[in-house]
């Protein structure tokens, strides 16, 4: 096990390592420098300006000093907020970011579990039909049509909650809802077929020839075998959790990272950009390496097999 | 039972073979013949295929279908809401041209003054009140007001979906619009498709060292969340059909190529194709006979995945301010300026969000049902 | 002797998309206290069928159960309802199933599995109840099962997981136990090991067993009665010697003409032409007369009612109707028959002195 995960932890760093090189060598490509936003200044307040970004140095000198940044978490600094760090600005909204992004991930998950569990139960049935379409339109419908839905007939039209901002858990609900439909659906599918398959195996028919009563065989036989396999989309719902909070953050002015690093953008302050996007890419790659070790711990049969190794 | 009392003259051996026996009762079907038949029989993989026919075809022709065109401006009719001849007569459906405001007011005739302001005094004319609740005993009046916004505005001719705030025909700009979301989607499908294929069927063919370093190139590549680098690239070069294609394809092919060369070295190692082998069969029938077939269901199953996706991307960019210039039209810029007026003008954002829903769930299903009907397990 | 378990006119269907199978078309037998039944067929004569509809595990929809009885010590399993027969499951009535590699739940361990119906049916604490499950599982041979008892299943070998298998049917000493091909998915040196395991069990429980197998082999060595099964039909029931020496029906004799002995290296084995018929359309006769070298006019016309033999041998042939030409089995099945009787007397003997 421990040598699993050095090796992943290894590949790891290798991906960070060329995301940063990457985006470093792309920000160098970029025409905005903080200059573009004051051209009003003299020669002498610009040298300063270059100075304060370090953009003053060969390239080669200002990619090391970059990398040597990164290592001790340091993203650089904003060319919009005076000499505030990017990392400092990361911090003070990761906050509503991951609440949000918890709480859909946790509760579409349950969700989306108990739609799927009723569906494999009642195959074939209204509630398996039913299901299957809550899952085809949660998976189908891009967020931000669910966050404009809610937005216009919850909280505009009837006035249950809040129409944006943050600050009560009133705030966080219509956001929340947006957010979870996907990993509903996605929970929802995977747990149907999951759970079907597991229904139709020859150890629920043991189980059964024990006389374990349907709940039994359903519960303790069943859904443990179909979790395993579920704990392998929580990597990529938790990607796609992501991608959804920096428009779902926009749309109902939630004070996150998304709505940061969209403001970024139409600004064209590449030091957050960066910084948001490396950050992403550690957060991701983190998920999946979580992941990967928790179904390791879940599945005896994997545990095993890495023991032994 | 008369079974016990049979003649006599049945007890002589008979002649047993009519090669009944051996004949088999079910009609042979090609794989593509026994998955089309099953597909059809789908019918939400078959609404799926009309709905998407029908988007198709609107927008293509959609955009011809009235007068204007989609970049047409003019702000003297900016925000005009949705007309539909027939269907404006069903009120729910709010096509009937009418803006409407509920006012509370102290009385009547203080919400009728307040609605009268907010909808414009100079259409005062116009504007027709319905009392929804006559107020008093310390309860306030409601008053229901709508305004005939082009009989007010002198229009002639009906804005299908209404207009922007340019004041350009949204009904033209929406089929424009979707006709450009479903290019960018087929084009960055049809090139994932290409990449991946080639990638995949390479590296599985040719295996050993080749298969490990272009492995190894992918897994790194896996690592680096594709939203991360559509956003980059997507900086570099400028907003355009063709820079946001390229930037959805980058990593776009990546999964491709995976389901690829896993299906081709499944495939290389089963028992049919090492028979084929064995039995002297040149590498060219076995690529046309076991490979091409076990492998074009999966790769039509994928690209009817990724189209949606890449539509949801081209969208998404918009909607983060990465998408197409002004004034360009795709699904993605017009939702984007649909949220802008939300509280106003629903309507705005209401027509790209139908029609981007309905495509998305088109094609979802339709893949569902590609995979079901292409999936010999289901055979029966 | 006591009948335990009586099945009458027994018929179960699938509904599919192509039409209604009819997997087993009227099946009568019944199963004595203490003795071995053995039914025989090759695959798709619906001998697993019958069995799963005795314990009610046929997945309903598609199947169900037709018509027919199930009598039980005096209760219709046809009719109880799910909540009651769960009591019977494992119970009174336990199975042992083909695939030991698939049979038992990757993801519990090997102990919790076994204690499952104890704590079930014989109201067992968890304690108690793993200590009997320490007990099984030495019962069933499994070495150092104090260990082992709180493994998961990949931990252990094929044929350790079929006495897994073995230990949790019969856990609550059921009175029939009913065995799938418990030995089709085994290597040739652990099925001896599971077929010697069962006998013994037998023995020392007095339980009754019913034993599908298409494995002539096997029969001779664990069986009391056969039962040969074709079509969804029993086309020929009787003890082993009557059906091993005297078989009465030609797919009888095809499925002996068919096995393979030592001395049979200078025969030809005998291959049964053809395939089953679909079941979704049964021809209108016999079953079997379309690869029936004996055929009858008569067997396309009428299906056969059983002919009786012996007071315990039936089979369903017209070729024992009155008005039949006398015929012969095959010369190589009567050198075979001649071949199991001396087997058999040589046994005996052996056994004797």
């Amino acid at each position: 096990m421990a040598r699993y995960i050095t090796k992943r932890l290894i590949y790891m760093l290798l991906t960070l390592i060329i995301i940063a090189t990457f985006s470093f060598f792309l920000m160098k490509m970029l025409p905005g420098t903080p200059l573009t936003m004051e051209d009003k200044l003299s020669e002498a307040q610009k040298e300063i300006i270059l100075e304060k970004y370090g953009l003053n140095d060969p390239v080669p000198i200002q990619y090391l000093k970059y990398m040597g940044g990164l290592a001790v978490g340091d993203l650089g600094i904003s060319f919009q907020f005076d000499n505030r760090e990017v990392t400092d600005i990361i911090m003070d909204r990761i906050g509503p970011s991951m609440q949000l992004g918890a709480q859909a991930l946790i509760i579409g998950t349950i969700i989306g579990m108990l739609l799927g569990l009723v569906a494999a139960i009642y195959h074939n049935g209204f509630l398996d039909y039913s299901s299957t379409f809550v899952a085809v339109i949660g998976k189908s419908i891009p967020s931000f049509i669910f966050a404009g839905l809610l937005q216009y007939f919850i909280a505009l039209k009837l006035g249950w909650f809040p129409v944006a901002l943050w600050g009560t858990w009133q705030h966080t609900v219509l956001p929340t809802v947006a957010l979870a439909m996907f990993p509903i659906a996605i929970a929802a599918r995977f747990m149907r077929t999951e759970m079907l398959e597991v229904l139709g195996s020859d150890f629920i028919q043991t189980a059964r020839a024990k006389g374990v009563n349907k709940f039994g065989v359903v519960f303790k036989h069943g859904v443990r075998n179909a979790l395993i396999p579920l704990v392998t989309v929580m990597g990529p719902l938790a990607v796609a959790l992501m991608t959804g909070t920096l428009v779902i953050e926009k749309i109902f002015a939630v004070p996150g990272i998304g709505e940061q690093f969209v403001t970024s953008i139409t600004t064209n302050d590449f030091p957050i950009i960066m910084g948001t996007t490396l950050f992403f890419s550690f957060f991701f790659i983190f998920i999946i390496l979580v992941i990967d070790l928790l179904y390791g711990l879940i599945d005896p049969r994997i545990r095993l097999a890495e023991g032994e190794k | 039972m008369d079974n016990t009392k049979p003649s006599k003259d049945l007890f002589v051996p008979a002649d047993r073979r009519g090669e009944e026996s051996e004949k088999i009762t079910r009609p042979s079907l090609s794989f593509w013949q026994d998955s089309f038949n099953r597909l059809r029989k789908n019918l939400g993989a078959m609404a799926g295929v009309v709905t998407l026919i029908i988007l198709v075809i609107m927008a293509i022709l959609g955009p011809y279908m009235n007068q204007f065109t989609p970049y047409e401006q003019d702000l003297g009719r900016s925000y005009i809401p949705p007309k539909i001849p027939v269907l404006e007569n069903i009120s729910w459906l709010g096509v009937d041209g009418m803006e409407s405001t509920v006012i509370e007011g102290e009385s009547v005739d203080a919400a009728k003054n307040v609605a009268k302001l907010k909808l414009g005094a100079a259409n005062a004319d116009f504007i027709e009140y319905k009392v929804l609740d006559e107020g008093g005993n310390g309860e306030k009046a409601k008053v229901e007001a709508s305004l005939d916004v082009y009989e007010a505005k002198g229009l002639e001719n009906n804005f299908w979906f209404g207009t922007d705030s340019l004041g350009r025909d949204l009904w033209t700009r929406t089929w424009h619009g979707t006709r450009i979301s479903l290019y960018i989607a087929f084009l960055a499908a049809a090139i994932d498709m290409v990449i991946g294929v080639i990638y995949g069927g390479v590296s599985a063919y040719y295996g050993g060292r080749v298969d490990n370093i272009m492995q190894r190139i992918i897994e790194v590549l896996v690592g680096i969340p594709n939203l991360v680098i559509v956003i980059l690239m997507i900086l570099i070069l400028e907003p355009g059909i063709l820079s946001i294609t390229i930037a959805l394809t980058i990593t776009g092919w990546i999964s491709m190529a995976r389901i690829i060369r896993g299906q081709v070295l499944k495939l290389k190692n089963q028992e049919f194709v090492l028979a084929s082998r064995t039995l002297g069969s040149p590498d060219s029938r076995i690529l046309k006979k076991h490979l091409v077939p076990n492998v074009t269901g999966l790769i039509v199953i994928n690209t009817m995945f990724t189209i949606p996706s890449a539509i949801f991307f081209e969208a998404f960019l918009s909607f983060i301010g990465l998408g197409l210039p002004t004034p360009v039209a795709s699904l993605g810029t017009l939702i984007d300026d649909g949220f802008k007026s939300l509280q106003t003008n629903p309507h705005v954002l209401i027509f790209p969000a139908i029609i981007i829903s309905m495509i998305m769930v088109a094609f979802n299903i339709l893949a569902d049902g590609l995979r079901d009907a292409f999936d010999p397990k289901m055979r029966e | 002797m006591e009948k335990l378990l009586q099945v009458n006119n027994l018929s179960v269907s699938f509904d599919t998309y192509g039409g209604e199978v009819q997997a087993v078309r009227g099946v009568s037998f019944d199963v004595h206290k203490g003795e071995t039944l053995a039914i025989v067929g090759e695959s798709g004569s619906g001998k697993s069928v019958t069995t799963k509809a005795l314990m009610r595990l046929i997945p309903q929809p598609p199947g169900r159960i037709k018509e027919g009885e199930i009598l039980f010590e005096d209760k219709d399993l046809a009719k109880l309802s799910e909540k009651q027969m769960e009591k019977i499951r494992g119970k009174d009535i336990s199975m042992i199933f083909q695939d030991p590699m698939t049979s038992l739940n990757p993801t519990m361990k090997i102990g919790n599995q076994i204690m499952e119906g104890l704590i079930k049916h014989q109201k067992m604490g968890r304690a108690q109840a793993k200590k009997r499950a320490i007990e099984l599982m030495e019962l069933v041979g499994l070495p150092d099962a104090a260990n082992r008892v709180d493994q998961y299943p990949h931990q252990f070998s094929g044929g350790q997981r079929q006495r897994v298998v073995v230990a949790i049917a019969l856990a609550c000493n059921p009175k029939l136990l009913i065995a799938d091909e418990p030995t089709t998915a085994l290597d040739v040196t652990i099925q001896a090991q599971i077929l010697e395991l069962m006998k013994d069990i037998q023995k020392k429980t007095d339980s009754s067993i019913i034993f599908i197998t298409h494995d002539l082999g096997v029969v001779a060595n664990v069986a009391d009665r056969v039962a040969v099964m074709y079509a969804g039909k029993i086309v020929e029931i009787g003890t082993v010697d009557e059906i091993f020496y005297n078989p009465k029906h030609p797919y009888t004799w095809g499925l002996l003409g068919s096995m393979p002995s030592l001395d049979s290296a200078d025969e030809d084995l005998y291959a049964i032409p053809g395939t089953p018929p679909d079941l979704i359309a049964p021809p209108k006769g016999d079953a079997f007369a379309a690869r029936n070298d004996y055929a009858m006019k008569i067997d396309f016309e009428q299906q056969p009612p059983m002919f009786k033999v012996s007071d315990t041998h039936y089979a369903a042939t017209w070729l024992l109707h009155e008005h039949a030409p006398d015929v012969e089995p095959p010369a190589t099945i009567q050198r075979r028959m001649q071949g199991f009787a001396q087997e058999a007397e040589l046994k005996t003997k052996g056994d004797r002195s």
